[in-house]
């Protein structure tokens, strides 16, 4: 049916049995897990899945989490952090093994989503975990053999804090319009040479430079770094549409 | 200690409107029926900690969507949305 077709009409999303295949420890509270799902459908770069557990007596917990690896790549990886109050994250850091298998749903999510098709040559502002889904992109960038010029700020607490830091620094020295700049909030080590103060929008005029043509700015952290950042970047010159944004919390993204 | 914000936004109820809609409502453009601005769905600030998903207008702040879940059924309250836009493709 046309109609439908215009509509992007889904299959519904169903719910599917992922089965661990690694775990790589990014940081003390950091994991990521390399996931086996059969019947994956694919997914765009910043999308997320809805992860369900159920424990013996029915109760079940549920929580979204971003997908870092890019469309590219044949399993499906999710970096977690562990929040010591949390219902599902001290089971996915920490106490999985290889081997074991949960509940999943996905890919959801059509807002905050780039394609290395588009050209949207990309500024990123990430605040702690919040680099997952922009990780996503910049993996799928390389991937795809994408010129398009990107520019990452990324702000944690400490050096320890960062996620993906080799890799990162290994995409950016590629050469291919990757520059990459942090801001250590809490502690910085002796000599560090980068930002150490919370992202303002001086920083952020130094890092991405203004809004060029077509350009997307992607903004992934807690609520309060996402909407400073984000005003901040509209006070920059960015046109609302151009800047999208994904909070996470306690509830959503665990 | 800092202080946690249960604010999130309407990328995170993605989930649950797959559950309602054929298509994927995140990315279609809302229009607020009180006050009148346009937005994606994913860019309404959603507060997950009510019984259910109460998802608000950014610009006035009045609700636009509340979404239920019941044992075996699905409550959608859309009054607070005068209109939904649909891309092709999103």
């Amino acid at each position: 049916m046309a109609g439908a077709a215009l509509l992007g009409r889904l299959e519904p999303l169903v719910w599917r049995l992922a089965e661990v295949v690694e775990i790589v420890a990014e940081t003390p509270s950091v994991s990521s897990l390399v996931l086996d799902v059969p019947g994956w459908p694919g997914h765009r770069a910043g999308q997320h899945v809805d992860v369900r557990l159920t424990a013996e007596d029915g109760y079940q917990a549920q929580r979204s989490y971003s997908i870092a690896s890019p469309p590219e790549d044949d399993q499906v990886t999710l970096t977690v952090e562990r929040l010591e109050d949390g219902e599902v994250s001290p089971y996915l850091v920490g106490e999985v093994r290889p081997g074991d298998r949960f509940e999943l749903r996905g890919p959801i999510g059509g807002y905050f989503v780039w394609e290395a098709a588009e050209g949207a040559p990309l500024d990123l502002a990430a605040g702690g975990s919040g680099i997952v889904p922009l990780m996503a992109m910049l993996r799928h960038r390389a991937a795809a053999g994408s010129g398009v010029r990107a520019r990452l700020l990324y702000s944690t607490r400490t050096l320890d804090d960062v996620i993906y830091g080799d890799e990162l620094e290994r995409l950016a020295a590629d050469g291919d319009g990757l520059t990459v700049a942090y801001t250590l909030t809490r502690a910085q080590p002796s000599g560090w040479a980068g930002y150490a103060r919370r992202v303002d929008r001086e920083m952020l005029a130094d890092v991405l430079g203004g809004p060029g043509a077509g350009a997307i700015a992607f903004v992934c952290g807690p609520t309060g770094f996402v909407e400073s950042v984000a005003a901040a970047l509209v006070d920059l010159g960015y046109e609302p549409p151009q800047v999208k944004t994904e909070r996470f919390g306690p509830t959503g993204g665990e | 200690m800092e202080e946690v914000d249960l604010r999130l936004d309407g990328n995170a109820a993605g989930g649950l409107l797959r559950e309602v809609f054929a298509f994927e409502v995140t990315a279609a453009r809302g229009t607020c029926a009180s006050c009148g601005a346009v937005g994606e769905v994913a860019t309404l600030v959603l507060y997950a900690h009510a019984p259910g998903a109460v998802l608000r207008c950014p610009a006035c702040g009045a609700v636009v969507l509340r979404v239920a879940r019941g044992r075996d059924r699905v409550w959608v309250d859309a009054r607070g949305l005068s209109c939904l836009e649909l891309a092709p493709g999103a």
